[in-house]
């Protein structure tokens, strides 16, 4: 079949739904499902789902810059930190208005990712995956420092309860707090998924392919880097108020290391580059972490070692990363090739 | 001036220690980047490693030392070996996943030292014979400091020399700028890897039994120290031997005199020195290859 | 024919790498909608001059001007905003994304709506149908839903091309396109390179003789970093310089086999 250049028949229409109906059936009923968390489980369980949503909107800001715009990042918990510390300072000193803290914590985020940014895209690659790290630990250690704003080591406490709409009632109850998470997760994903359709999101996936490339026809590819790394720093920062919201209270653990590993290796079981595959993969960190964790008596760091090695090994493309390879580690008698070209979101 | 200097002698000195410290760690990261194109997120873990083995076979005797050593050479050759093992069949997959997978082992081993040392920091003695202090211009000092100093100064030049001088340090440098050009020449770039990673895990090993009684092994001690190591790698540049020497002291000395100067600003120096080199020399000090 | 002001002009353009003067004092015009080709043997300083060209390494001295400008302190995505487009010696693409895809992120920059966040790529009815009508150009419309890095070789030749016609270059620079290729995708490649719309000015830089003389109306030969000569391919196929060039002072007959029968 090799058609080179003779081929004269006439294009054929590429098929274009003028809706995508199935992944909006499929994001109904995986959002149902989630709506039905708090009808079914116990609190213990519903706040470790309110635990893993948040995260979810964490590791999806590390993908839209690792998977998407192919920049590897370990830095996104030190966002996440200014967006939980605005959150809870916000809260604390001035509003428990939840849209209020959202967007300012969102803001702060912006900000700092637009300061820090220009340092951090210097580097590509590894160089990136560095500084990033360094971002990350500065963010750590100010936290820890900062006595006056942050509270120091102690952390933040005595966030008042979150109020959703205004003129009712903080909330306390474990499962309304679900639900606000729920409703700012499923908003953050929406957005997520229609940068990805724009072109702003095809120009990132140019920058993850081929920068040089992308150069040669006509891009300025740094200011797309450092749009790409302010865009996740906002989403981090999102994911940040949400915690503070979440826990009401904050402290430097919130933006360590492992907090930017975890979100890393979110992504990568996930499937690096695709939006569904790091919010379960996100699902699958926190429930390994938080419930594995207790059932094998706080060994949640080996657990999730392990979870790490076996990724890579097995799952080299992630969850979301076609079913080739889960073919290959359960092979079955109908064998239908169907390479489809993985188009992420 | 000389009041200046006496003020902060000890803080100096210090900073000498801990950067040769850290270029043990930090030239066996540098190397297996700029060489296999592999970032090892468990090299921190190879410190710690030592650094328990020091802790548990050290009785205050030479003897105790000397099997620790021994024993830490052991760890260093098998933890290398063992990574480069697992490191190979990624090969051409890109760094993330060699990242990923080396962070999945160091969170693992880390985890495994937890069940084992338990949770918390373990001061390691050194041999008594240099278990205390002498007096330097006037300040007391401890002894084992000065020792460590020599012996991994004695180290440091030792690597220099036999990279920047012997013919498998040239194969070396030459599989940095180059390693198509190596692989060409039919140089089996399978043996270098095993050979560059079990080296540069003794030398972390080795530094781990040498400076536990400076850095004490605890959980959290792998983190701490492979941060460190990323930043005189980064400051250095990947994948050269000078560079990581230089970029470790620099990085010892803003961690003590830095920080006994101008402790308020304590957190932001180390990453201020990196980000400051970043802007001016992005490629690094002393980068013989291109990240 | 040299009256008007030409597309691409080149000034003493020399890049020295220490002591080796890799392009050294090259000056050479082009005209508006000639086929140009730059040959030479091994070593003599192509590729560097591409690269001075396209603005990806700066020149040690020297000037390079478009359509009567001075572009030679533009960068190279600045020159790729004025016109002057390249395509890559060893297929440069963006090789998860469709070829369609390829082609758009050329068309989205050109429109402007590169940075664009909202609105799906894929109902951009004008984008869409532009980036088929390039593909078909470039025989590609059947292929424009596969992954670039799904594509053969010559495919991905092609639509290197593609990518840089979607910038609407004014000046469209090929490096070395039939590297690598079969003869049967070189042969394709021509007919490709004939087929560019008579308004893009081409400079080709070539190894294989055959596409050069197959499509060029002027050839300009370097040697070791020097101009030698600039002429149409008659002149050059004739001089004697070139032939020593080439071969010492070897005869160049088979060097310059006429390719037709192929």
């Amino acid at each position: 079949m090799s058609a080179t250049s003779s081929g004269m028949t006439p294009a054929p229409a590429p098929v274009r739904r003028p809706f995508p109906v199935r992944t909006t059936v499929l994001v109904g009923v995986v959002v149902l499902l989630l709506a039905l968390v708090p009808w079914t489980f116990g609190a213990f369980t519903v706040a470790t789902f309110t635990r893993a949503l948040v995260f979810a909107v964490l590791a999806m800001s590390v993908n839209l810059l690792t998977g998407v715009a192919g920049m590897p990042t370990l830095g996104q918990a030190a966002y996440f930190g200014v967006g939980a510390y605005t959150g809870a300072l916000v809260a604390i000193h001035w509003s428990d208005l939840g849209v209020l803290q959202l967007v300012l914590a969102t803001l702060a985020g912006v900000v700092a990712a637009l300061v820090t940014g220009p340092l951090a895209i210097r580097g590509r690659g590894v160089a990136f995956l560095m500084i990033t790290l360094a971002i990350g630990e500065i963010g750590f250690s100010a936290a820890g420092r900062l006595d006056s704003v942050t509270g120091g080591t102690d952390g933040l406490s005595g966030i008042p309860p979150v109020v959703a709409v205004p003129g009712t009632e903080g909330l306390v109850n474990e499962g309304l707090i679900y639900y606000y998470v729920l409703v700012v997760a499923v908003v953050a994903y929406l957005a997520v998924a229609m940068l990805l359709r724009s072109p702003f999101g095809l120009t990132l996936r140019g920058l993850r392919d081929n920068e040089g490339r992308l150069r040669a026809v006509g891009y300025r590819t740094d200011s797309y880097a450092l749009a790409a790394y302010v865009y996740a720093g906002g989403l981090a920062a999102l994911a940040g108020s949400l915690w503070a919201s979440s826990q009401r209270f904050v402290a430097p653990g919130d933006l360590g290391f492992e907090v930017s590993a975890l979100a890393l290796l979110a992504v990568i079981v996930g499937g690096v580059g695709s939006m569904w595959g790091a919010c379960l993969g996100a699902l699958v960190v926190v429930f390994t972490q938080d419930y594995l964790g207790q059932l094998f008596s706080g060994h949640a760091p080996l657990l999730l070692g392990l979870l790490f090695v076996l990724a890579v090994y097995l799952l080299p493309k992630g969850i979301a990363g076609g079913r080739s390879q889960w073919r290959r580690l359960f092979p079955r008698e109908r064998s239908q090739e169907d390479d489809e070209a993985v188009t992420p979101v | 001036m000389t009041g200046w200097l006496d003020a902060h002698l000890v803080s100096m000195v210090d900073g000498v220690a801990y950067g040769l410290l850290l270029f043990t760690l930090a030239v066996g990261l540098s190397l297996v980047f700029g060489m296999m194109d592999v970032l090892n997120l468990a090299h921190g873990t190879l410190y710690l490693a030592g650094a328990y083995t020091a802790y548990a076979l050290s009785d205050g005797s030479w003897l105790g030392l000397l099997l620790a050593l021994v024993v830490g050479l052991v760890v260093g050759l098998l933890g290398g070996g063992l990574l480069a093992a697992a490191v190979a069949p990624l090969q051409g997959r890109g760094h993330l996943d060699q990242a990923a997978l080396t962070l999945g082992i160091a969170l693992i081993a880390a985890e495994v030292m937890v069940m084992i040392f338990g949770a918390q920091v373990l001061p390691t003695a050194p041999p008594s014979a240099l278990a205390r202090s002498v007096s330097v211009l006037g300040h007391s000092y401890p002894l084992y400091r000065l020792v460590f100093i020599a012996v991994a100064g004695l180290i440091a030049v030792l690597v220099y020399l036999a990279f920047e001088r012997s013919s498998v340090g040239a194969l070396v440098r030459a599989t940095v700028a180059d390693r198509d050009m190596v692989r060409a020449t039919g140089v089996d770039t399978r043996k270098v890897l095993f050979g560059v990673f079990a080296f540069g895990a003794v030398l972390a090993t080795v530094g781990g039994v040498l400076g536990a009684p400076i850095i004490a092994p605890g959980p959290g001690v792998d983190d701490r120290v492979l941060v460190l190591s990323l930043v005189v790698v980064v400051i250095g540049g990947l994948g050269s031997v000078r560079g990581a020497l230089l970029g470790a002291l620099l990085i010892g000395q803003v961690q003590t005199l830095g920080v006994a100067l101008m402790p308020a600003f304590a957190p932001f120096l180390l990453f201020g020195a990196m980000l400051l080199v970043l802007v001016l020399r992005p490629q690094g000090l002393f980068a013989l290859g291109r990240a | 024919m040299t009256s008007a002001t030409p597309a691409l002009r080149v000034e003493g353009l020399s890049r020295h790498f220490g002591s080796l003067k890799a392009v050294d004092e090259v000056s050479f015009e082009v005209a508006p909608g000639s086929r140009h080709a730059v040959i030479g043997p091994n070593g003599a300083g192509k590729s560097t001059l591409f690269a001075l060209v396209a603005g990806a390494l700066p020149a040690t001295s020297g000037s390079v001007w478009l359509h009567g400008d001075d572009v030679t302190l533009l960068t190279e995505h600045g020159r790729a905003r004025r016109g002057l487009v390249r395509t890559f010696q060893h297929s440069s693409l963006f090789l998860t994304a469709t070829a369609r895809e390829n082609v758009l992120l050329a068309l989205q920059r050109r429109h402007g709506v590169q940075a664009r966040p909202w609105g799906a790529v894929r109902r951009r009815r004008a984008l869409l149908e532009e980036a088929d009508a390039v593909l078909e150009r470039l025989f590609l419309h059947h292929r424009a839903g596969q992954a670039a890095g799904a594509l053969s070789h010559g495919e991905r030749r092609q639509l290197e091309v593609a990518v840089a016609l979607a910038t609407s270059p004014s000046v469209l620079l090929l490096d070395e396109p039939a590297a690598g290729m079969s003869p049967a995708d070189t042969q394709a490649f021509r007919e490709i390179v004939l087929g560019l719309p008579s308004k893009v000015t081409v400079l080709l830089v070539e190894h294989d003789l055959d596409l050069v003389f197959g499509v060029a109306d002027r050839v300009t030969v370097m040697q070791l970093g020097r101009h030698l000569l600039t002429g149409d391919p008659d002149e050059v196929r004739a001089s004697d310089a070139v032939q020593k060039a080439y071969l010492g002072a070897e005869d160049t007959s088979e060097l310059f086999v006429d390719e037709e029968g192929a």
